[in-house]
């Protein structure tokens, strides 16, 4: 089947800073695609291209075949990282007034229930909390029946609570078969919702695959995390030559990896290393991130 | 175009703003308090003096007259004579004496010509030939209503639009509708309509309001004066557009709009009248919107000038209009 979205070398630079830098990947239609990266790497900018919103120094972006004309305006919801609807309008009122501008739209009713809205329709916009703002900006991504939505870090802000309640509505919109493309700085949020993430830095991609395939292809080890104490960081110290096997010591546990784990367990008990506590975890998105974006403090 | 989306973007427009209660209330209260507060404080008599506009004076002649007290001699250029009269006929001069002719003009239904009259005549002019015109006195917030009103619409226009799509620029509205199918000229067209419809609508409340509360003169056509004013908007209106073309900064925005409102509220013929001004800056006055509203509007209530009276001010603001218009969709930027 085509890709509902096909990029190609796509480039933009602002001044000097290349902020992406030749990238091309596909989005497959019904699929939720993450774009991951740290602050700077280059997301908004290629989200913001795919949008129609800025244009591309070089590249191109296909959609369904041809150019991203109002065709594509007429199929594409956007919700952005931040924005601000008109002032003294209701929930209700910015629902009507979206859905206007467009030619073909989704069942209103439909789409209040599913996003929840009930209870606030009538409240002025600005009035609302960041969780039920979330939710009207996604309503007004939805007003149009899209066949893609863009989502820029939709829970940035949000309470677990509210993340949460936010991830189930994407969870019922992936279930119509809508394609998505979301980007976020939350790698559980990545790991819950995509289908396929493709991570970038400096603008450009640096890895691509669905989560499962990422993590297996760049770890083989699971993470044994201790309880930390001073006297187990020396005597790990005095172990490291002892097996395939790496630690580092945080605020309040030791992090362990190894490939191993019976074996670790095994030198472990033989140091006489208490194991109260010890909790055996597979790798997560946050460990690839952090190997592949490095740990140092982005601007 | 598609009238769904301007209508649509036109009703949020106007829903905006009159709900945004304390903005709409100011609207009508600013220009109220403003002519009311100038109706009061140019009420009595506090001027003393009486006002004779002289033309051609020779020396020798009238020496009495030109000597008494608690009179004020205006000299005027022969040129001028005929505006030099319509002061007469409105009470700005209580008398005008042209000593070449020996003519004097007064107005019959006011008691400081009158007085005048008696004093000339006892001052060795009772030779002079009295000229009688008949007016109506103008009081300085009659002269002063057409440019408060239009200085009323000038605010409203540049800052209800210009400031109004810097912030929706600002704050991400701008872009948010960029990513629908809604072109900019239905989106600039939809702000133009909403705010000239509800300046419209403040002025003749305001215009009500005043006339209910101290009156004044209105001898012209209502209809010619809603063209004046619904035309001076749109071209205010259409100046806002350039200032909300591009600027980013809701700063940069009202410095803008500052720099362009008020050079026009003192140099368009609001407060004082421009004659006595230096004449490059009557010139300049002229490329100034306001000042053509101002001048129509006035010459249509005080004078009752028809169309063709106020022709030039007319096709001087329709110019600017186009002008000020195609700049500001050309420029127009949503980010």
């Amino acid at each position: 089947m085509r890709p509902i979205l096909q990029v190609k070398q796509l480039h933009k630079q602002f001044h000097q800073l290349k902020a992406v830098d030749g990238i091309s990947f596909n989005v497959e239609e019904g699929v939720c695609l993450g774009l991951l990266g740290p602050n700077g790497a280059g997301k908004t900018t290629t989200v913001e291209m795919l949008e129609g919103i800025k244009e591309p120094d070089n590249g191109s972006i296909e959609y369904r075949g041809g150019p991203l004309n109002e065709g594509f305006k007429n199929r594409a919801g956007i919700m952005f990282q931040s924005t601000a609807l008109q002032d003294f309008i209701t929930v209700r009122e910015a629902l009507v007034l979206f859905q206007q501008l467009y030619p073909k739209i989704s069942d209103l009713q439909q789409i209040i229930d599913d996003c929840a809205l009930s209870d606030f329709l009538d409240q002025d916009t600005a009035k609302l909390s960041g969780g039920q703002r979330q939710r009207v900006l996604l309503a007004i991504a939805l007003v149009n029946d899209p066949d893609i939505i863009f989502l820029d870090e939709p829970t940035t802000g949000l309470d677990p609570q509210a993340r949460h309640n936010f991830w189930q509505l994407i969870h019922k919109i992936k279930k119509q078969k809508k394609s998505i493309v979301l980007t976020t700085h939350y790698m559980d949020e990545a790991y819950e919702l995509c289908d396929e993430i493709i991570i970038m830095d400096h603008g450009k991609i640096i890895a691509e695959g669905t989560p499962r395939n990422l993590l297996s292809k760049h770890f083989n080890d699971v993470v044994i995390q201790i309880p930390h104490s001073s006297d187990l960081e020396s005597l790990l110290g005095s172990l490291i030559n002892r097996g395939d096997w790496s630690f580092s010591c945080h605020q309040e546990t030791i992090e362990i990896l190894t490939s191993d784990v019976s074996q670790t367990i095994e030198y472990l008990l033989a140091a006489g290393i208490l194991l109260t506590g010890l909790q055996i975890r597979e790798r997560t998105l946050d460990d690839l991130f952090l190997e592949l974006t490095g740990k140092e403090l982005r601007q | 175009m598609r009238w769904q989306r301007f209508i649509s973007v036109l009703k949020a427009r106007d829903r905006e703003f009159v709900r945004d209660r304390s903005a709409l209330a100011w609207n009508i209260a600013f220009p109220l308090l403003i002519i009311l507060g100038f109706a009061f404080a140019f009420t009595g008599d506090q001027l003393d003096q009486y006002k004779i506009g002289v033309i051609n004076q020779t020396e020798g002649s009238l020496i009495d007259f030109y000597e008494a007290d608690y009179i004020h001699f205006i000299q005027i250029d022969s040129l001028e004579k005929p505006l030099a009269v319509d002061k007469v006929k409105r009470h700005q001069l209580d008398m005008l004496l042209d000593a070449q002719s020996k003519q004097y003009w007064v107005n019959d239904s006011s008691p400081a010509g009158y007085m005048l009259e008696k004093v000339l005549a006892g001052s060795g002019g009772d030779s002079y030939q009295k000229q009688v015109v008949q007016g109506e006195q103008i009081r300085y917030v009659d002269w002063l209503i057409p440019g408060v009103l239009a200085m009323n619409m000038m605010f409203s226009s540049l800052f209800g639009v210009g400031y109004v799509v810097v912030r929706y620029r600002k704050n991400g509205v701008l872009k948010r509708l960029k990513a629908t199918p809604l072109s900019a000229l239905e989106f600039l067209s939809a702000q133009v309509v909403s705010r000239l419809w509800l300046i419209m609508s403040i002025t003749t409340a305001v215009y009500i309001g005043c006339d209910l509360l101290i009156g004044f003169v209105m001898v012209g056509s209502y209809l010619n004066l809603l063209l004046v004013y619904a035309l001076g908007a749109f071209s205010m209106i259409s100046m806002g557009l350039i200032v909300a073309a591009r600027v980013k900064s809701e700063e940069m925005a009202g410095g803008m709009l500052n720099m362009l409102s008020w050079p026009m509220m003192f140099l368009s013929g609001v407060w004082f009248s421009l004659e006595g001004l230096h004449p490059w800056v009557q010139k300049l006055a002229l490329i100034f919107p306001l000042t053509h509203i101002t001048q129509a509007a006035r010459a249509i209530m005080m004078d009752g000038a028809g169309l063709l009276a106020i022709l030039p001010n007319l096709a001087a603001l329709i110019i600017m209009s186009i002008i000020f218009l195609l700049l500001g969709v050309l420029l127009f930027r949503w980010e």
